[in-house]
C-alpha cells in the first residue's frame, strides 16, 4: 500500500505539490491526469524518493521513504518507474539493459538475471530483440524495453510518468496495450498520463490534479461523466 | 647527391632517446589519467565552494608554462627540500600533474554529458550512486571523453620534449646531441620527427578502433 500524507514539495520559492493525500491500494490502478505544472510528475518522483520533499509523508508497505533511516536503494527494488523519456543505457544491448540492474542490485547470476530478461521482454513483445542496441530500436520499443527493465525487478508497484507523450502517435498504441496487459495482471500501479480513453478503460480511480493540488478524485465513469470541480470539467472540455 | 654522416649507432642512440620519451609520456599519463578521474569526480562530487582549493590547484598546473614548472619543481626539490632526486622523476611528477590537470577537466565533461535522466534511471532501479558511476556514468562518460583523451595524450608526449630541461635525454635531447656533433640540423629534424610520428600513430589509430567500435 502506497499512502501519502499532506505532502508538499517546492523547487525552490514554487510551491509545486500543495498538501496531497492519497492512499493506493495494493492491485489497484491510479491514473493521475491534469495540465502540465499541476505536479503530478513530480509526485510520483516523491514516491520512490528521487526527490526529497518539504514536508508530509510518503509511506511505501509502512516504510516511510524519506525518513533519514529509510534505505532507498532497497525501497526502490520494489517500486519501478517508467519515464517519459525512456532512458536506455545506450552502452548496453536490449537484454544488458533488463539484467544489469537483477544482477548488481538483487545479485542474481548472469543466467538467473538472463532467464527473467528473455522472459520480462518476450512479456512485452521484445523477445526477437534481446541482442540488438537501444538506438536499434524505435521509440515505442525502447520505452517497453525501459517497462521491462522495471519489471525484471520485480517490482509490487508500477509508476509510469507519462510514458507515451514522447512517443510519434502511431507507437502509442502498443505501450499503453502493455500498461493495460500489466494492470489485468493485477499490478499496484499509478499512472500520470494525458491519455483520456486508456484513464477511463484501465483505471480503478482518476484522480485529477490542479497547480499542485488533487482537486477530485473518484470512478472513472464518475470523473469523466459527471466531474464535481469547475477546473475538472474546464480541463476534459479543453482535451476532448 | 644527398649523403649523411649518420651512422647505425646514431640511430640506436636516437632510439633510445625515443625509448625515454615513451617511458616518460607512458608513466606520467598513466599517472595522470589516474589522478585526472579522481580530481575530475572529486570536482563534481564536492560541490562548488568546497573543489575551489582543487580548481585552484588544477588551474596552477594547466596556466603555467611546461618548462617554468619543471624548472621551478627541479630547484624546489633540490634546493628547498634538499632531496637527491633524478631528473627522471621530477619529470614524471611534474608531467603526471600537468596531465592530471588536463585529464580532470575532460573527466568532468564527459561525466556531465552523461544525461542526468540515464542516471535517473539507473538510480530508480535501485542502483547505488557507486553502481551508477561504475556501470552506467563511466562506460558512457568515456565514450564521450576518449577523442579528448587521446587528445591530451599526444600533446603530453609532444611537450615531453622539454624535460631535457631536468637533464632527461629524451627524443629530442638526443637529436640536439646528434646535430652539433654531424651538422646536419634539416635531415636529424626529419629523423627525429619520424621516430615521434612512429610513437603517435599507433595510439591516435587506437582510438579510432574505439571509437568505431563503440559507435555500433
Amino acid at each position: 500500500m502506497i499512502e501519502i500524507q499532506s505532502l508538499h514539495k517546492s523547487f525552490g520559492p514554487l510551491e509545486v505539490l500543495k498538501g496531497i493525500d492519497l492512499t493506493v491500494n495494493k492491485g489497484e490502478v491510479v491514473t493521475i491526469i491534469g495540465g502540465s505544472g499541476s505536479g503530478k510528475s513530480t509526485l510520483l518522483t516523491c514516491i520512490n524518493g528521487l526527490e526529497p520533499i518539504a514536508s508530509g509523508k510518503v509511506i511505501v508497505d509502512g516504510i516511510e521513504v524519506h525518513a533519514k533511516s529509510t534505505n532507498l536503494n532497497t525501497l526502490r527494488q520494489k517500486i519501478g518507474i517508467v519515464f517519459q523519456q525512456w532512458n536506455a543505457f545506450p552502452h548496453l544491448t536490449v537484454l544488458e539493459n533488463v539484467t544489469l540492474a537483477p544482477r548488481k542490485v538483487l545479485g542474481l547470476s548472469k543466467a538467473e538475471a538472463e532467464a527473467i530478461g528473455e522472459k520480462q521482454l518476450s512479456h512485452v513483445g521484445l523477445g526477437a530483440k534481446l541482442s540488438t542496441y537501444p538506438t536499434m530500436l524505435s521509440g515505442g520499443q525502447q520505452q517497453r524495453m525501459a517497462i521491462a527493465r522495471a519489471l525484471a525487478m520485480s517490482p509490487d508497484y508500477m509508476l509510469f510518468d507519462e510514458v507515451t507523450s514522447a512517443l510519434d502517435p502511431q507507437l502509442v498504441g502498443e505501450v499503453l496495450e502493455t500498461l493495460k496487459m500489466l494492470a489485468e495482471e493485477g499490478m499496484t500501479m499509478i499512472c500520470v498520463t494525458h491519455e483520456m480513453a486508456f484513464a477511463r478503460d484501465v483505471s480503478h480511480r482518476v484522480a485529477y490534479f490542479h497547480r499542485g493540488v488533487m482537486a477530485e478524485i473518484g470512478a472513472p465513469e464518475q470523473i469523466f461523466g459527471d466531474p464535481q470541480h469547475e477546473e475538472t470539467r474546464k480541463f476534459l472540455a479543453s482535451v476532448r | 647527391m644527398f649523403s649523411t654522416s649518420l651512422t647505425l649507432s646514431d640511430v640506436v642512440f636516437l632510439a633510445q632517446g625515443a625509448g625515454m620519451t615513451i617511458l616518460v609520456t607512458a608513466l606520467s599519463v598513466a599517472t595522470g589519467t589516474v589522478l585526472g578521474v579522481i580530481f575530475g569526480v572529486l570536482r563534481l562530487q564536492l560541490g562548488t565552494i568546497l573543489a575551489m582549493p582543487l580548481v585552484f590547484f588544477l588551474d596552477i598546473f594547466r596556466s603555467i608554462p611546461l618548462l617554468i614548472q619543471l624548472v621551478l619543481a627541479n630547484a624546489f626539490v633540490g634546493m628547498v627540500l634538499q632531496l637527491e632526486t633524478s631528473g627522471f622523476t621530477i619529470a614524471c611528477i611534474v608531467l603526471s600533474l600537468y596531465t592530471a590537470s588536463y585529464c580532470a577537466e575532460i573527466v568532468r565533461g564527459g561525466i556531465q554529458a552523461v544525461p542526468s535522466t540515464t542516471r535517473r534511471a539507473a538510480r530508480s532501479l535501485g542502483m547505488t550512486w557507486f553502481q551508477d558511476m561504475r556501470y552506467i556514468v563511466a562506460p558512457l562518460a568515456t565514450r564521450i571523453a576518449l577523442p579528448s583523451w587521446i587528445g591530451l595524450a599526444l600533446g603530453v608526449m609532444k611537450d615531453s620534449a622539454l624535460v631535457y630541461v631536468v637533464q632527461v635525454t629524451e627524443l629530442l635531447k638526443s637529436t640536439q646531441i646528434l646535430i652539433t656533433r654531424l651538422q646536419e640540423p634539416l635531415f636529424l629534424l626529419l629523423v627525429c620527427g619520424a621516430f615521434y610520428f612512429l610513437i603517435s600513430f599507433p595510439l591516435a589509430r587506437f582510438g579510432g578502433y574505439l571509437e568505431k567500435r563503440w559507435s555500433k
